[in-house]
């Protein structure tokens, strides 16, 4: 496998490109400037990097006035806190008012594994996807994350970008565009659907080689934008295999959550969902992984287990 | 049991010492936080609190971060075990990187993001007077943690009870994650804002356990009012190298700045 990328690079080398040509744009922080991997933009733009200190409800209100005010503010912590802490400001000064602010999760997950469930955000996936209006992306690799940034700067609406911390490797091609609402196909099958988004889309492309090998058509779709979702994506899954597996470094309300209401509505066929569960003991990233059966051969696993009962 | 002066000197040192071990071997721990609050901890645990009898005293740390300076002191009061120690963030080990209540009996509160404990200890404070209780609740925050609204609010609740028997320790080392607090959002002045708050405010050197034992000891301050103790403390003391830098404050020290600092902790 290629060589593993932390896609906070991807998004801070984006940032500072995107903030050379347009002045409206404003990073806003809480006490998170290495944690954002934002060094960089804070010499460059020290004008422009609105550290607020540790106060995140404060940080999403400050965003959404910079927002009022013309600025373009990207606002970045660790998701476990912007999410946890700040969502009435992310539902109501956010959303519900309609503002362009682009709330970046950084390290989001199991991430920071041993830190604890203090510090994971296995929540912010089921939970973004209730509000109204905020577009939730979760990109897969930095190519995407890339992509996915230059797309939420000249979106004029609210939107939260999940950035993955944990290495994962190229699955995209490195020019390829971000466009909303579409899951892209990474991997043919009409047997069974693997369907993935971020840091699990690696394992899950890794899973469909290896049924390949056995002769299992297994298709993989990396979602990308976890809400709005590409219904019809989910839909033509159900139709045209065996049924559906979810993967996911969330909770699995959030993707497993959003296909299973989609197939029980469109074309119910089995789905099985692979994620997080619980407050997660103590532990690194990889080894809650693959407590979890977020990994190659447990994935495998129960694509396989889906096409024998089918 | 409280420990003399000496003694809690001698207990501080054993703490560093620990606690180096603990993150250099774990290779992650939030070692500038831990030694700035380490002589507080101590002085709380060995000197000051009640930890058993009818009535035991209660410590939250807010500032989890500093956890396994928590783990160190717990052991000095025979609250963990020295074989706890060694499981510091290890797989299923309840010695998890932020201090959990579930998994540790000694741990009064769950604590990790900023800006919790101080509510809860309220709490726990309120409970105490419906109880008819004279327990006293003592809550360790950061200083960059008093950024953190919740604080705020909860500094008007306790005052606007009275909840004398409740001690607010801030650590006031001067540094959070990645930079100065006057160059962030600046706190001062803070005992004006604290006493504004309506709490009775003293100031120590926190890293002088003479000091700290005396102040924690005399609690209430001010009868009918909570008491904020402003812990003038240096982030990584008493280490050179460490200390006053925030860059220090989830570094991990190679070998041989963990034998350098050991060197150092045992000079002081
Ligand atoms: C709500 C929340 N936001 C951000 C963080 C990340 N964080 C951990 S420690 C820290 C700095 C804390 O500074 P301070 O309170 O001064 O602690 P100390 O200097 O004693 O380590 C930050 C920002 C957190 N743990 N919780
Ligand atoms: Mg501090």
């Amino acid at each position: 496998m290629s060589a593993l990328h932390d896609c906070r690079d991807a998004f801070s080398r984006t940032l500072i490109e995107l903030a050379d040509h347009d002045e409206r744009i404003v990073a806003v922080v809480n006490d998170s400037v290495g944690s954002s991997k934002l060094g960089d933009f804070s010499k460059r733009f020290p004008d422009r990097l609105i550290n607020v200190g540790i106060a995140e409800q404060a940080m999403v209100g400050v965003a959404a006035g910079l927002a009022a005010g013309g600025r373009i503010p990207f606002v970045s912590a660790a998701s476990c806190f912007l999410t946890a802490r700040a969502m009435e400001q992310i539902k109501v000064d956010v959303a519900y008012s309609d503002h362009h602010v682009v709330l970046c999760g950084q390290s989001p997950g199991v991430a920071y594994g041993e830190l604890g469930p203090t510090h994971h955000s296995p929540e912010d996936l089921a939970w973004l996807r209730t509000i109204p209006g905020l577009t939730v992306v979760v990109p897969a690799d930095p190519a995407e994350t890339a992509a996915a940034v230059r797309w939420a700067a000249a979106h004029d609406g609210p939107v939260f970008l999940r950035i993955s911390r944990m290495g994962v490797p190229d699955v995209h091609a490195p020019n390829v565009t971000f466009t909303p609402g579409v899951a892209t196909e990474l991997h043919p099958g009409d047997d069974v659907a693997i369907i993935a988004l971020g840091t699990t889309v690696a394992p899950s492309l890794e899973a469909a080689r290896d049924l390949a090998d056995e002769g299992i058509g297994a298709r993989v779709l990396s979602i990308g934008t976890l809400s709005p979702i590409d219904r019809q994506a989910v839909v033509n899954a159900a139709r045209q295999t065996r049924g559906i597996v979810t993967v996911e470094e969330a909770y699995r309300s959030g993707l497993g959550g959003a296909v299973a209401e989609i197939v029980t509505e469109e074309h119910p066929v089995p789905v099985r969902r692979i994620g997080l569960d619980g407050f997660a003991p103590t532990g690194s990233t990889h080894w809650l992984f693959k407590r979890s059966g977020i990994d190659p051969a447990t994935i495998a696993d129960v694509a396989r287990h889906l096409v024998e009962e089918g | 049991m409280t420990t003399d002066v000496d003694g809690l000197r001698a207990a501080s040192q054993r703490v560093r010492l620990r606690d180096l071990q603990m993150v250099s071997s774990a290779g992650m721990g939030h070692i500038g936080g831990e030694f700035s609050v380490t002589d507080i901890l101590v002085t709380l645990y060995l000197g000051v609190m009640a930890l058993d009898g009818p009535e035991p005293d209660r410590l939250v740390l807010s500032k989890g971060h500093a956890a396994a300076a928590l783990y160190a002191v717990l052991a000095e009061a025979g609250l963990l075990s020295e074989d706890d120690l060694t499981t510091f963030v290890q797989a299923d080990s309840a010695l998890n990187g932020h201090p959990a209540r579930t998994k540790v009996e000694a741990v009064e509160a769950s604590t990790g993001p900023l800006g919790h404990g101080l509510p809860i200890a309220v709490g726990m404070a309120m409970a105490a007077r419906l109880d008819g209780s004279s327990r006293r609740v003592f809550v360790v925050t950061g200083d960059g943690e008093m950024q953190e609204g919740s604080n705020w609010e909860a500094l008007m609740i306790a005052a606007h009870h009275g909840l004398d028997r409740l001690v607010l320790i801030i650590d006031r080392n001067g540094l959070q994650q990645g930079a100065a607090v006057a160059d962030t959002s600046d706190l001062e002045p803070l005992d004006d804002k604290l006493r504004a708050f309506g709490w009775a405010v003293a100031e120590v050197d926190g890293h002088d356990v003479e000091q700290l034992q005396d102040i924690l000891s005399a609690i209430p301050l001010v009868p009918g009012r909570p008491t904020a103790v402003i812990a003038r403390t240096h982030k990584g003391h008493p280490v050179s190298f460490m200390s006053d830098d925030a860059g220090w404050h989830h570094r991990v020290p190679t070998p041989e700045q963990v034998d350098a600092a050991r060197a150092e902790v045992l000079a002081t």
